[in-house]
């Protein structure tokens, strides 16, 4: 793009990684400026990893704390694994947001804040008192670095002879900002003029309005005497290849699409919206030239049960939801696993119990998908790590769910789904084939026995238009290998352990635990779950560099596990499992296998941070 | 199948026992079930038949077809999973007065408006069988039931009423005790395009005996129900001596001797939703003082685009404007970035 010369030297800094959090009112486009920063340095190269942190209420009350919506992303010339700690700027438009976030940022830190979002009124929504002054205040004159702008007023001249009223006027803040933070990391404008010309196509007054407000924001940044610094984040070290950013629940649903391709199978999705999983529905919707038939059905046990009638007539069923939504369709579920059908269950968690925190992360679903069932009901559980982890641990699960004839949880939660970071994507003809388990029909002396098994304990597909294979099935208890109904003891428990069995198998159909990181045996085992990799593998590779005798393992297999996990476990003094609950995995790896492994827990909607992780490992490496 | 094979409704039965209780209403309704599955000629395993919790709901056992015996409440949602990716099946619900009105209120109601193009028999026995004898939303208030031993308070559901307000396509009444129309009128649900909605009236001898005895009965039938017909004025009695006139939206009982000829009757037109939104709602008790008849037959029959055929529609129109999905096209995104 065409810039002006700066009127001020301006000099440039090299950083090596950087910690912004964008932060104001949930109707400031906090989240879009977030995605179009993070976008833009993703195509800088730069490895990255974002945290959207907004409130459960669309407009939730203007100004007031409760409404603050924030966008944290760390990104760097190093590798990333976690939107960070703290951060080393807060962007605030208003007196809420700079409330709010203060604490998050590191000493020295760089404040860039919107004046007129300071006012007398603004102040008052953020419960300050009345004469109070923040930005004044010496704690944080003498603590941080304040850059004040008027970014309303800035905008608002911008588009003066725009035509447009205040109110548009001001809609364009965010991208005042946008276009600071470019020029202060020396970033390209290309990909949001881009984004900002096909988002708004039949717009054009809107485009025009929106870059030349982008552009007055980056030419701020260079004509301003305020700053005379900018920074230069160089591109990371990344592994040779073709990259894109990806958020966990566009993995999510890409994951899906590929492994019902790959199984030849038409994939279904039937769902009903729920924070934070319905951008599953939202992307899967938008590919049905991929066969896709995707039904927004009238409530959580529709959706499970319009999956488990797709996958009845030979379709990959599939469903998504939340906790609560889950919740809802335990039922159903019970009736897949007694079905035996391939069906796929995501479970995007969220705080609980109850509506508990929508927006907000937590791992506290894993004994629901353990045992969330009536009855003796096992099922295979599969969790993702990171956002772009979710494209494979998804496809795994259905893999499993296929080729095993077995529902299967999917375990994603609210940080893995809405954060973002660059994915070096397969190539589709490098995905493995997944396998169908399909009946053969025709001519048949015998009647046909749509329970009887293989080896692996997998019984045949049998689906609605093969000849001489018509079966009944229900959630009645089956008698073995007929399907007929029975209410013989001796078959009940038989068919009780068969369908526990079964899932045991499956451990001999993935592959074993690897340590991520560390040596193979030593003092203490991190072992994880989820989306808590990032935060322990970056204090992991921390305390490597202390020469600490620590490792990281990460368990994708929650059920069956790993056959080598017990093995691993014991090659460490001290097994530390970092759990977002109150202690799930902890338990149950305590009880199966008599170990007695340490809990590091946090139920605060918020991920660990890699301090805390860090501080836990020391601190048992010390007792 | 290119070679027709003669079959008779009990090539459809399966080998399982049946075991509904001696005298229930179900066993006319599976034998004239498979009855018309042999006259319209179905191959066996195109068609599927799903169910949900209760006595009724044990129907798919009894069919040597493909069956799914799901849920309570929610077999609709299983069909309709089954209709979306499978659209070339012959799909049948079975469901009862409890599955379908209470606990699976919701997803029938869904279903209809939908209008996936399967069948719903709505086995209808004004009480809860399986659980052994409580009060159903369709028994009548004061019902004396052991769930409501000084009677019920719940007003009772008016099905074919729900279904109408549900913007379903096809809504029909039968009986388990005339099993001739029964069958006539299970032809027509199944020859409908569109989720055909057949109420059938069923008796249950052990918890609810005599519930619809007013309608089955030779003495009181005549009297008390109205057999009609498209393009054919609503007439009823004993000799046909009576009718129903629309006096402006109000249905009137009339005899024809008197004051008024057949050319004042009301002429069925299954196609004129009003005038079946008013057919729909003679609904009085049988016993009550002025009762009008109770309708039977197919109420309404109205044309809409079925559901699996404007997904299918949407899918095809994707793939001619875009092309079959690629996936790596898919997975490479708007934009990317290489590195090395």
């Amino acid at each position: 793009m065409e810039t002006k010369k700066p009127m001020t030297a301006k000099s440039t800094e090299e950083r090596e990684e950087v910690t912004i959090l964008f932060a104001g009112d949930s109707g400031d486009g906090i989240q879009l400026t977030g995605n179009q920063f993070t976008n833009t340095t993703a195509l800088h190269g730069n490895d990255i990893s974002t945290f959207p942190n907004f409130p459960a209420e669309i407009r939730a009350p203007q100004g007031t704390l409760a409404g603050v919506s924030g966008f944290q992303l760390h990104f760097g010339g190093v590798p990333i694994y976690t939107p960070g700690d703290s951060c080393d700027v807060l962007v605030v438009m208003n007196a809420a947001a700079l409330k709010a976030n203060l604490p998050k940022l590191k000493q020295r830190g760089t404040i860039i804040a919107n004046r007129s979002g300071f006012d007398k009124k603004s102040l008052k929504l953020a419960g300050y008192p009345d004469d109070a002054a923040p930005l004044k205040a010496e704690s944080l004159t003498s603590r941080y670095r304040l850059f004040e702008m008027d970014v309303t007023r800035m905008t608002r001249e911008t588009l003066a002879d725009s035509g447009m009223g205040t109110k548009e006027r001001d809609r364009s803040k965010n991208m005042f900002v946008l276009g600071f933070i470019y020029w202060m990391y020396s970033r390209n404008l290309d990909f949001t003029i881009k984004f900002l010309e096909e988002k708004f196509a039949r717009k054009p007054a809107i485009v025009a309005a929106n870059v030349k407000v982008l552009k007055a924001g980056y030419h701020f940044g260079e004509t301003s005497e305020t700053f005379t610094t900018r920074y230069e984040v160089k591109a990371a070290p990344m592994p040779e290849g073709v990259y894109r950013n990806v958020m966990g629940n566009q993995a999510t649903a890409m994951g899906l699409i590929a492994a019902a391709k790959k199984a030849n199978l038409k994939l279904f999705y039937g769902s009903y919206p729920i924070t934070p999983a319905s951008d599953i529905l939202h992307t899967l919707s938008k590919h049905k030239n991929f066969g896709v038939r995707t039904f927004q059905a009238e409530d959580e046990i529709a959706a499970v049960c319009s999956a488990i009638g797709a996958s009845f007539g030979g379709a990959l069923g599939a469903t998504a939801s939340s906790g609560p939504g889950i919740a809802l369709k335990a039922e159903a579920i019970g009736l897949a696993t007694i079905l035996e059908l391939p069906l796929l269950i995501v479970n995007v968690q969220r705080g609980g119990p109850s509506t508990g925190l929508p927006t907000k992360t937590e791992q506290a679903d894993l004994f629901q998908a353990m045992y969330g069932r009536n009855g003796e009901a096992p099922l295979p559980v599969v969790a993702a790590r990171s956002p772009y982890d979710a494209f494979e641990a998804v496809f795994e699960a259905a893999r499993i769910s296929i080729e095993h004839m077995i529902p299967v949880f999917f375990m994603s939660d609210g940080y893995i789904a809405n954060g973002a970071e660059p994915w070096q994507f397969p190539k589709a003809a490098d995905l493995p084939a997944i396998q169908t388990h399909f009946a053969t029909p025709g001519a048949r002396e015998n009647p046909y026995l749509p329970y009887q098994r293989d080896e692996r304990l997998v019984r045949e597909w049998a689906i609605p238009g093969m000849e001489n294979l018509q079966h009944r099935i229900g959630g009645l208890e089956k008698e073995d290998l007929t399907g007929n109904v029975s209410y013989d003891p001796e078959n009940h428990e038989k068919m009780v352990r068969i369908r526990e069995e079964k899932v045991e198998r499956i451990a001999h159909f993935i592959p074993d635990l690897e340590i991520d990181n560390g040596p193979e045996e030593g003092d203490v085992l991190v072992l994880g779950w989820g989306s808590t990799y990032g935060a322990i593998k970056t204090a992991v590779v921390q305390l490597l560099e202390e020469n600490k005798g620590v490792a990281h393992a990460h368990l994708r297999y929650l059920n069956p596990f790993p056959k080598n996990l017990e093995q691993v476990m014991r090659r460490y003094k001290t097994v530390l499992i970092p759990e977002m609950n109150r202690g799930q995995l902890l338990p149950i790896l305590r009880g199966k296998y008599l170990i007695d492994a340490k809990g590091l827990n946090k139920v605060k909607g918020v991920p660990f941070t890699a301090a805390e992780i860090k501080a836990e490992v020391k601190r048992l490496i010390a007792s | 199948m290119e070679k027709t094979v003669k079959r008779t409704g009990k090539n459809y039965a399966s080998d399982q026992d049946i075991r509904w209780c001696p005298g229930c209403g179900d066993y006319s309704i599976l034998k004239q079930t498979q009855s018309v599955m042999a006259e319209i000629g179905l191959k066996k395993e195109e068609v599927v038949f799903v169910s949900g919790i209760g006595c009724s709901s044990r129907f798919p056992y009894y069919m040597d077809t493909y069956g799914i015996h799901s849920i309570h409440g929610r077999a609709p949602a299983v069909a309709s999973g089954l209709k979306a990716t499978r659209p070339e099946l012959s799909v049948w619900l079975i469901t009862g007065d409890g599955d379908a009105l209470s606990i699976g209120g919701n997803h029938f109601a869904h279903l209809l408006r939908r209008n996936f193009d399967l069948n719903v028999l709505l086995f209808n026995n004004e009480i809860y069988g399986l659980t052994k004898g409580q009060y159903s939303p369709t028994s009548p208030i004061n019902k004396i039931t052991k769930s409501s031993p000084v009677g019920s308070l719940d007003h009772p559901f008016n099905p074919l009423a729900f279904a109408m307000g549900a913007e379903a396509t096809f809504v029909a009444r039968a009986m388990d005790r005339d099993p001739k129309h029964l069958r006539e009128i299970l032809l027509r649900t199944h020859q409908h395009k569109g989720t055909s909605l057949l109420e059938i009236y069923q008796n249950c001898p052990v918890f609810n005996d005599h519930a619809f005895e007013a309608f089955t009965e030779k003495t009181s039938k005549q009297n008390s129900t109205i057999f009609v017909q498209h393009g054919k004025p609503l007439t009823f009695g004993a000799n046909q001596e009576k009718g129903i006139r629309l006096d402006g939206l109000r249905p009137q009982a009339v005899d024809l001797s008197a004051d008024y000829t057949i050319s004042d009757l009301w002429i069925h037109d299954e196609t004129d939703r009003t005038k079946a939104d008013l057919l729909v709602r003679m609904f009085d008790d049988p016993r009550s003082e002025g009762a009008l008849p109770r309708p039977f037959g197919v109420l309404y029959a109205g044309e809409r685009s079925t559901y699996e055929v404007e997904m299918n529609a949407q899918i095809e129109r994707a793939i001619a404007l875009e092309g079959e999905g690629d996936l790596d096209a898919l997975f490479a995104g708007k934009s990317t970035w290489k590195i090395g």
